[in-house]
């Protein structure tokens, strides 16, 4: 009975769905003229990111410096994940003592390959976020990169371990440099995140001004938080 | 020259395609839902929400795509293609959308966990101390 009713439910939320999405046709442009005095939304970014921002890649730009606000918003709530999975997850310092982590006994084959892919992960993690200006990718894409090559680590060594004390400086550190560079932008530029696009030119890797480094910034702490978070669930006990 | 070809493919089969990328997005959310509304298992449910949240970031990039357009970078030899870049809007948002999904499952996972631990179950029928 209740199978017939969702499923009944279903199909009205899907029959809507198409029938809104539907008039909405595929493949149009609908950004228009990006020369016209009065552009859209895309039109604006897509005709004035080369002048005012000196960055290759608009997405980079719309994320990092026209809505740089959204993601120091979206930074925080990431943070505050963490933060959560650690007080919801949290054990006492006696209940501490006999953690085992998850894992079985991995096999060599496996430790041998992870530990020959882990710099080769984190290295590309780290291009794509030192590259978020110019390529497709970003701090939160080569962030997630890296925190898988720890993850790798961390399912095929049973005493991998990260040093707590360094993650939460980087974190930290992270997080700090992303509102002091916001802060340096509203005295240079009298706008919060305001940017200082002068340096470098178009399509190299110093360009963009303050992007990048917000960027890394990003990257880093992504990393870090994404390794926390998987550390904590790796670290689980079992119940007996 | 490859851009007439694909072109004319475009328009040919314009509702195969339009099918496949809307169809594709509204089936994935409505599977999902599916799985929200019926699966009883907490994990399941929270597998459900990720297969929604897959489906309205397709769409979004669905909608924001441009006949024949390119990726929205400047890179070397496409300095001037302003004009045929697809809507750099709804990719940016999805940007932030899949880390606040990511933000969202990883908690839920974790409050799981702990409902787990204490009602050795992750069914909610079988969890009886939510009902009053």
């Amino acid at each position: 009975m209740k199978k017939v009713f969702i499923i009944i439910l279903l199909a009205l939320i899907g029959y809507f769905l198409v029938d809104t999405v539907y008039n909405i046709p595929f493949g149009e442009n609908r950004i228009g003229s990006i020369e016209s005095d009065h552009p859209t939304v895309a039109g604006y970014y897509l005709s004035n990111t080369v002048e005012k921002s000196r960055v290759a890649n608009v997405i980079t730009a719309i994320v990092v410096n026209y809505r740089g606000l959204d993601t120091l918003g979206e930074v925080t709530v990431l943070f505050l994940a963490t933060t959560g999975i650690a007080s919801i997850l949290y054990r006492r310092k006696e209940e501490e003592e006999d953690v085992e982590r998850l894992s079985l006994p991995s096999s060599m084959l496996i430790r041998t390959g992870a530990r020959v892919l882990f710099p080769i992960i984190a290295l590309l993690g780290i291009y794509v976020f030192i590259h978020g200006h110019l390529t497709p990718g970003g701090g939160f894409q080569g962030g997630t990169i890296v925190a898988t090559g720890f993850l790798l680590m961390l399912i095929s060594y049973k005493g991998f371990n990260t040093n707590h004390n360094i993650m939460t400086w980087i974190e930290s550190i992270a997080g700090l440099s992303f509102i002091l560079i916001g802060v340096w932008g509203l005295i240079s530029d009298n706008t919060f995140l305001g940017n200082i696009p002068e340096i470098g030119k178009l399509n190299s890797l110093l360009s963009g001004g303050l992007i990048p480094i917000i960027y890394i910034a990003v990257g880093f702490k992504v990393a870090v938080e994404l390794t926390g978070i998987l550390d904590i669930l790796l670290k689980i006990k079992p119940n007996k | 020259m490859m851009q007439e070809e694909f072109n004319e493919i475009f328009v040919k089969y314009h509702e195969i395609i339009t099918l496949g990328v809307y169809g594709t997005s509204i089936a994935l959310m409505l599977i999902g839902l599916y799985a929200v509304l019926m699966k009883k298992n907490l994990v399941k449910i929270v597998i459900g929400l990720s297969i929604f949240d897959a489906g309205i970031h397709l769409l979004f990039v669905g909608i924001g795509y441009i006949k024949g357009g390119t990726a929205p970078i400047f890179s070397p030899g496409y300095e001037n293609a302003a004009n045929r870049m697809v809507d750099p809007v709804p990719q940016a948002l999805v940007l932030t959308a899949i880390v606040i999904g990511f933000a969202v499952t990883s908690v839920a996972l974790s409050l799981i966990i702990r409902l787990y631990k204490h009602h050795n179950t992750a069914k909610i029928d079988q969890i009886k101390s939510l009902k009053w």
